[in-house]
């Protein structure tokens, strides 16, 4: 282990290490806890001018439930849910037939599609911009939220085949072999043996791709204009532009903005990081 | 490179057959699962890339039917000093967004111990990567703000710094580290994990100590985690939009633009599509050469 385990250290050291933990968690953290103790601030102390210490008074309940119906706080927060989820079952699950077939099948042109796939997902989202905007428009979809699930679904699916793809190709080809030697169908291959197999590799990218479409910034400017069908990171950056004094309000949006993707990574720590570092330990 | 492309594949001797009714058979079912994918990704990424090259070339209003003009959206932003402002920090961006895997690799080094609650510290110290952009930006436009923000009330008089051009652009990308490092970290964390530890046992023993030891034995094993903590360090610096669009605008005066920034504005506020097009095509050919590296990796490892 590197370094030397703190065990094996000096018990002064040992100590030192240990109290050292929280004061540099709580330095990290500091912006975070600020916007935490802002969102229950209430608005007579933030006139009054503390907009740092510890509040005197706490305004939570009134401050989320505020934030959640005087402002359409909610309605955005549902179209992030309505655009995320579905984009992330239906990329993954393209992305996993894809994948089995450029891991699993040997025809012409297959590392040319892989090569696609990756060029694909080293692309700077601008020079998609116009064009997909103008597909959107003429799908009739701009300001809607199936404009932006299409988007994304399209977007994920190169980036989860890439992945899945390399996944794939580290099951024994052998279960598949002994499965035709059985007489299943390709389909039943795919759905009975490879499916099964992937499932947390599935899990993993799930949450990935999950917190990638819930934190899309740019592509809902781009593709949605008013209320409509913006979803909830646009709809925090408008509460800032209304309602600019009221930080503690912000703060609550911001909060219910940050609460999926956060809770999804607590929840699912494990799969997130395999996910995350999918290759990081090999070449 | 012994072998060509299409042999690339063959790993397992079964996966190369020749042409049977079967293998045809199979070539069908390949098809049929690769098609839903690879029709969505040719419409959405490959077509709009190709239509956007088309489309520098051209003056187009978003509106009215478009006029070829050559290069001439080229040539213009050769000579727009915007362009040269946005380029400039673009370069700034990425080499101080560099500094994410060092300093990412430092809290990986300083966390990587067996103490109770640890789980839960790396957990918590990794929790700024998943915010969204716009959460950081706020959070940050805050923080600097030079009548309530935090750093007033640790330096004792207010700055500026996103409303000052010689500061706006390192408020924001130190801002931008913020979730960067985590993500360096846990990169570096993974690495950590799959050292070989008896190699470091005997170079303790050899007496190899402190950063003799982390620069001889330890980076070499973490190379993996390093290159991918600096692929995506440099894509996430070249992509960077969220931030400044939510803590500047790109302002003051466009002192704080990126290309991809730059590129946006022209196209939403100005309606210039064509010369929108120009800078993304450049800045796609900026991306391009770690396109190409990237695809020279996979190449190499398939063959």
């Amino acid at each position: 282990m590197y370094p030397m385990p703190v065990s094996q250290w000096r018990p002064g050291n040992r100590l030192l290490y240990k109290i050292s933990l929280p004061f540099a968690l709580l330095l990290w953290l500091l912006p975070l806890l600020a916007v935490l103790i802002t969102s229950i601030r209430s608005s007579d102390e933030l006139s009054a001018g503390n907009y740092w210490g510890w509040p005197q008074h706490f305004a939570m309940i009134e401050n989320y439930r505020v934030a959640l119906t005087q402002t359409p706080m909610l309605h955005y927060f549902m179209n992030s849910v309505l655009i995320t989820l579905p984009s992330v079952a239906v990329s993954i699950f393209l992305a996993s037939m894809a994948g089995h077939a450029l891991a699993n099948y040997r025809f012409r042109g297959n590392l040319l599609v892989l090569a696609i796939f990756v060029a694909g997902n080293f692309v700077p989202v601008q020079i998609l911009m116009i064009p997909v905007r103008q597909l959107t428009l003429d799908l009739g979809l701009y300001n809607t939220v199936w404009g932006l699930m299409l988007f994304h679904i399209a977007f994920q699916t190169g980036f989860c085949t890439l992945f899945l793809r390399n996944f794939i190709r580290q099951l024994p080809y052998e279960l598949i072999e002994a499965a035709r030697v059985e007489g299943a169908s390709e389909w039943q291959i795919y759905a009975r043996i490879v499916l099964p197999l992937v499932r947390p590799a599935l899990a993993a990218l799930g949450i990935l791709v999950f917190t990638f479409i819930w934190n899309d910034y740019f592509w809902a400017l781009c593709l949605t204009q008013g209320d409509d069908a913006a979803p909830i990171t646009v709809g925090v950056a408008a509460l800032r532009g209304q309602w600019t004094t009221a930080w503690n309000l912000v703060s609550a949006g911001s909060v219910l903005a940050a609460l999926p993707s956060v809770l999804m990574f607590f929840a699912m720590q494990k799969h997130f990081v395999a996910g995350l570092t999918f290759g990081a330990t090999k070449g | 490179m012994s072998t060509t492309m299409s042999e690339a594949g063959a790993v397992n001797p079964v996966r190369r057959k020749a042409k049977t009714p079967l293998n045809r058979r199979r070539n069908r079912a390949a098809l049929l699962f690769l098609l839903p994918a690879a029709l969505i990704f040719v419409i959405y990424v490959v077509y709009p890339v190709l239509s956007s090259i088309v489309l520098s070339f051209y003056n187009w209003d978003g509106m009215t039917p478009r006029t070829f003009v050559g290069i001439a959206n080229y040539t213009e932003l050769l000579q727009a000093d915007t362009f040269y402002v946005a380029l400039k920090n673009n370069v700034l961006w990425l080499v101080l967004f560099l500094l994410a895997p060092p300093v990412g690799l430092v809290f990986a080094l300083y966390l990587n111990q067996d103490v109770r609650g640890i789980r839960l510290v790396k957990s918590l110290f990794f929790a700024p990567f998943v915010l969204p952009g716009v959460v950081v930006g706020l959070v940050f436009s805050w923080f600097y703000d030079p009548t309530f923000g935090l750093l007033k009330l640790i330096l004792g008089h207010g700055i500026p710094v996103l409303g000052d051009p010689h500061y706006v652009t390192y408020g924001i990308i130190f801002a931008a580290l913020w979730p960067q490092i985590p993500f360096c970290m846990i990169l570096y964390l993974t690495g950590l994990t799959g050292i070989n530890a008896e190699i470091i046992e005997a170079a303790r023993m050899e007496g190899a100590r402190g950063f003799k030891l982390l620069w001889h034995i330890i980076l070499p094993q973490l190379r993996p985690a390093t290159f991918m903590a600096f692929v995506l360090t440099v894509i996430g610096a070249l992509r960077s939009f969220d931030l400044i669009s939510v803590m500047s605008g790109g302002g003051p005066f466009d002192s704080s633009t990126v290309l991809a920034y730059y590129m946006y504005d022209q196209a939403i506020k100005y309606y210039r599509e064509g010369y929108s097009a120009a800078i993304a095509v450049v800045l796609f050919l900026i991306m391009l050469m770690f396109i190409v590296w990237q695809l020279r990796r996979l190449v190499r490892s398939e063959t």
